[in-house]
């Protein structure tokens, strides 16, 4: 459906898009039909830089089933990566 | 059913809401002859490929065919990116989008090809912007609401600024021919709510025709769309063209049913 439904939340981080990397400080996130996509619904989220305009985005389309998965992998990516980052930091690490 | 091979197709400026200046697509059969017009409305995600497919398909059967560019306002940047921004901007009102339908109109009856009937077709969102414009624009021949959601409002929280008022509440004053196409597995609109339409067009004696197709969803006339249904939509376009012929009065044909 053409549902005009917007889940919009602030981020700190950057994105590389069509002309090159940018910071971005919002997420738009919808499930509705795609612009790109074959499926009838997608999961997109627009990150965008609201604070520059937001004419510029970098864009994605994903299934339902994959947008869950991404999201359970995120939060296994944070809770590995952050263990593995409180521990003792490696000469190698500093050095990089 | 007749074709006309030899089309123009091009984008076009038109004066929209407001009297802005926009963008829109425009085809219709080369050879010179009087045409009747037909507004394209798209749907929500943008101005794409597949509905200035749909405008040179009305152009190939005998019509001038235009589809504005809702989100003209927006910038230049492409359709998918101009929609976003929209979407994020919580849609557009339908008073622009009304504003623009009947600029649009107002282009085609400019031209030296109209025959001075018009009609309009909308898909999706466009198919409730169609019925909207049914109800709320003067001079109108005929219309077509494809699959649009939202004609019935069941939660009066989803009325807002830009879309202050149900679409059904203005059935009333449906001043045309109206043809619904619909799949029975949508989710917007459900059958439900294709029967409750349909029960209060009935009610107030409006010349309408619904056609409901089982094993289709929404949006079964995209072949861009996994949601595509072949059989579905080829029976869907006999009805859009049986429906405009009898209301536009489609110029003779040019070449012989194939």
């Amino acid at each position: 459906m053409c549902s005009y439904i917007v889940e919009k939340t602030a981020l700190v981080g950057s994105a590389k898009g069509r002309k090159g990397w940018m910071r971005i400080d919002t997420a738009n996130v919808y499930f509705d039909h795609p612009y790109h996509s074959t499926l009838d619904h997608v999961l997109a989220i627009d990150f965008t830089n609201e604070g520059e305009g937001g004419r510029d985005r970098v864009a994605i389309e994903l299934s339902a089933d994959s947008a869950r998965a991404l999201v359970t992998r995120i939060l296994a990516a944070l809770q590995s990566g952050e263990a593995a980052h409180a521990g003792p930091v490696s000469a190698d690490a500093v050095t990089v | 059913m007749s074709y006309y091979r030899a089309l123009q197709a091009e984008p076009v400026t038109f004066r929209g809401h407001n009297g802005d200046q926009g963008e829109a697509y425009y085809a219709r059969p080369l050879v010179s002859g009087k045409y009747p017009g037909i507004v394209v409305i798209h749907h929500l995600p943008g101005w794409d490929e597949w509905i200035m497919e749909v405008v040179r398909k009305l152009a190939h059967h005998g019509y001038a065919a235009i589809s504005p560019h809702l989100y003209f306002r927006e910038g230049t940047e492409s359709p998918d990116d101009l929609g976003a921004r929209v979407r994020a901007a919580g849609g557009v009102a339908d008073a622009q989008i009304m504003g623009d339908v009947a600029g649009a109109m107002a282009f085609l009856r400019a031209q030296s090809n109209a025959t001075g009937k018009i009609g309009v077709i909308g898909f999706c969102s466009g198919g409730r912007h169609a019925y909207l414009a049914a109800c709320t624009l003067p001079g109108i021949d005929a219309a077509v609401d494809c699959w649009g959601g939202n004609v019935i409002v069941d939660n009066p929280k989803d009325l807002n600024e830009k879309r202050p008022v149900a679409p059904i509440d203005l059935s009333e004053k449906l001043s045309c021919p109206l043809l619904g196409i619909f799949g029975n597995d949508d989710a917007n609109p459900t059958a439900d709510q294709v029967n409750r339409t349909e029960a209060v067009l009935k009610r107030l004696g409006k010349n309408y025709e619904f056609h409901r197709y089982n094993g289709a969803g929404h949006a079964f006339f995209n072949t861009a769309r996994d949601a595509y249904r072949p059989e579905q939509a080829l029976d869907g376009w006999k009805k859009v063209f049986a429906f405009f012929a009898r209301h536009l009065a489609a110029a003779p044909s040019r070449i012989a049913a194939e």
